[in-house]
């Protein structure tokens, strides 16, 4: 979106050498229809791809666990290749030795499968701190244990194998406890909840709680997400701004004509003041019209989800499964996708009429309510499910995933995101059109008291049903 | 002791005679008042007859006006102060005991061990100079 252009050929006396004209498109006076936005996200999603420091971190992890993984293996293995005729022979504690590092690497191997080798869900604007500090301590352990081996073994050839051997065990044993490191630093630790979140949407005030343990911002982040993308309705500019009859109300002012003399300040100020005191004292009447035009609206909604559902009911009712009993001409089953077409025509006109006073149009196409049709007849849904995703707005992750779901967001907080979360931290995640706003409380710390009640202390008097003391 | 509907009422009552205790701006005479025309009768723990209405004492506090008077819990109310008490709503009752300007409230009670002891054996003088008997249609007094 941005075209730069050097200000002059090279050669030339030039003035405005360093300028470069660099014209910028983007903010425009222009309005954005939609499908820009759409495909304005798109590029910015696919450029977020060619990113090459995520696939560096994936690949360090990679190559330091292989290094990790063989290191033991390659401890075993150079003396006998080495100096194989100087090793003292090694029966019985030895082989009991080879079994337990074939199976600790097994066990490993499987732990770090599952731990660490997950499709990542997301891509932190800084590093992960904890991950780094793993890698870390397993690079150091890792070269610490090359370089005894290095020096007292490979030097001095040493001739002890069970010696070397019981030496390879012992990294096993490290990197099993590095390994339990990960787990509790990576799942564990955020598992007890310690904070609550409060999540705002900022357009229209759709707001969430969440319980999260300890995490830093990023990841706190993150986690917010993947609860905002099921449990927010989907976010809809149309219903944001209120109805024009409303607010076209309050723009007709006064209009004050200056006879005679052009306009000084004095005069200027003279009128400003006028048309404030006057628009003060007139009464506003513009919550009255909301008022009216809100139940009006109602009204109006009612109406319409009144007529669909009476049209999906009875256009329900025109397809019956069909039953092994049932000596039916070939000619008339249909498969879903048929039935579907078959009764959509009755309850069309109904629909569309209400998702248009719903302003619910964009979200729902033609070929996307027939999909859903054939969905709820294949699996016997009545007329009521089928309707439950059109009477209420559902979650932004229903809806079809290319117009809808955006994976770019932007973090914004005064804090570094790493910290880990405290009482009072806010923060912003923000999309193009709409944001949303997070703060943090913590969770208070509860004491909780015993009291023992005898289940015999229970005794009861009658009373009398007024009793007054005089 | 209960109410037959154009009977006269006859009990054997005792004279109580209360002094109010000032307490801070208030007269206070120290019991508890339950029952009433108002009120449900079946309630009463106290009353022989489950269909009594009447004003019955339901608390008694100790070392109070009442009870150093000879208030006992379980007494039934017949009249403050010359003012009937057995056909009154329970809110009428406690104004009737409860006024400003009186400082002495003498009320006719009755109880069960009243009537027991002096109505089957007239003649006994175990029932004492203090209770008499009571006709409230007539409203004589008797006293033996």
């Amino acid at each position: 979106m941005g075209v730069m252009a050097p200000a002059s050929t090279p050669g030339l006396e030039d003035d405005n050498w360093g300028e470069t004209t660099t014209v910028v498109t983007g903010t425009s006076e222009h309005s954005i229809s939609h499908d820009d936005i759409t495909r304005i996200t798109k590029d910015m999603e696919d450029s977020a791809h060619l990113d090459c420091s995520r696939h560096l971190g994936v690949a360090l992890a990679g190559a330091l666990a292989l290094l990790a993984f063989l290191t033991p293996l390659a401890f075993m293995l150079l003396p006998q290749l080495l100096w194989r005729e100087e090793l003292e022979p090694c029966g019985t504690p030895c082989e009991g030795l080879f079994i337990s590092v074939a199976f600790k690497l097994l066990i490993l191997l499987l732990g770090s499968w599952a731990l660490f080798f997950r499709r990542p869900k997301a891509f932190f604007p800084r590093v992960f701190v904890f991950r780094a500090l793993l890698m870390v301590l397993v690079f150091l352990l890792v070269v610490s244990y090359w370089l005894f081996y290095g020096v007292r073994i490979l030097d001095s050839r040493d001739r002890n194998y069970q010696g070397i051997v019981q030496y390879a065990v012992s990294l096993v044993d490290a990197l099993l406890f590095v390994h339990y490191l990960a787990v509790v630093l990576l799942e564990l630790r955020q598992l007890q909840p310690q904070f609550t979140l409060k999540a705002v949407r900022s357009t229209d005030g759709a707001s969430r709680f969440y319980n999260v343990g300890h995490l830093s911002i990023q990841r706190a982040a993150i986690w917010i997400l993947e609860n905002y993308y099921h449990d927010f309705p989907v976010y809809n500019p149309a219903l944001l701004n209120l109805p024009k009859s409303v607010l076209s109300k309050k723009m007709s002012g006064f209009k004050v004509y200056s006879l005679g003399e052009e306009n000084t300040t004095n005069n200027s100020t003279g009128q400003s003041r006028a048309v404030i005191a006057a628009a003060a004292r007139r009464r506003d009447n513009s919550h009255n019209e909301y008022y009216y035009e809100e139940a009006e609206h109602e009204r109006r909604v009612r109406k319409r989800r009144a007529r669909l559902v009476v049209a999906v009911e009875e256009a329900f009712t025109h397809i019956k499964r069909l039953q092994d009993e049932d000596q039916k001409n070939p000619r008339e089953i249909m498969d879903p996708r048929e039935a579907a077409q078959a009764i959509f025509a009755s309850m069309a006109r109904a629909m569309q009429k209400y998702l248009r006073t719903t302003k619910q149009q964009p979200y729902h196409t033609m070929e996307s309510i027939l999909q859903h049709l054939e969905f709820c007849i294949t699996h016997d849904m009545t007329p009521k499910a089928f309707l439950e995703r059109y009477l209420s707005a559902g979650p932004t992750i229903q809806y079809h995933k290319d117009r809808w779901l955006a994976k770019q967001w932007t973090l914004v907080s005064e804090e570094p995101v790493t910290n880990g979360l405290k009482d009072g931290v806010v923060f912003v995640l923000k999309r193009h059109d709409f944001s949303l706003v997070i703060s943090t409380k913590k969770i208070p710390f509860f004491k909780l008291s015993e009291e023992f009640v005898d289940p015999k202390s229970h005794k009861f008097v009658m009373r009398l049903q007024s009793e007054t003391s005089v | 002791m209960s109410y037959v509907p154009g009977q006269p009422v006859t009990a054997v009552v005792q004279r109580i005679e209360i002094h109010k205790l000032r307490q801070g701006d208030n007269l206070i005479l120290g019991f508890s008042i339950g029952g009433g025309i108002d009120q449900d009768p079946t309630q009463n723990p106290f009353s022989e007859d489950k269909t009594d209405k009447g004003i019955y004492v339901t608390r008694v506090t100790e070392g109070g006006p009442a009870e150093i008077a000879g208030l006992q819990i379980g007494d039934k109310i017949m009249q403050v102060n010359g003012w009937d008490m057995t056909m009154v709503t329970h809110d009428q009752a406690r104004k009737r005991l409860t006024k400003r300007n009186e400082e002495v409230v003498r009320l006719l009670v009755t109880r069960q061990s009243l009537q027991k002891d002096c109505l089957e054996k007239v003649h006994v003088p175990n029932c004492g100079k203090h209770y008499f008997l009571l006709s409230l249609v007539k409203l004589t007094v008797v006293k033996f």
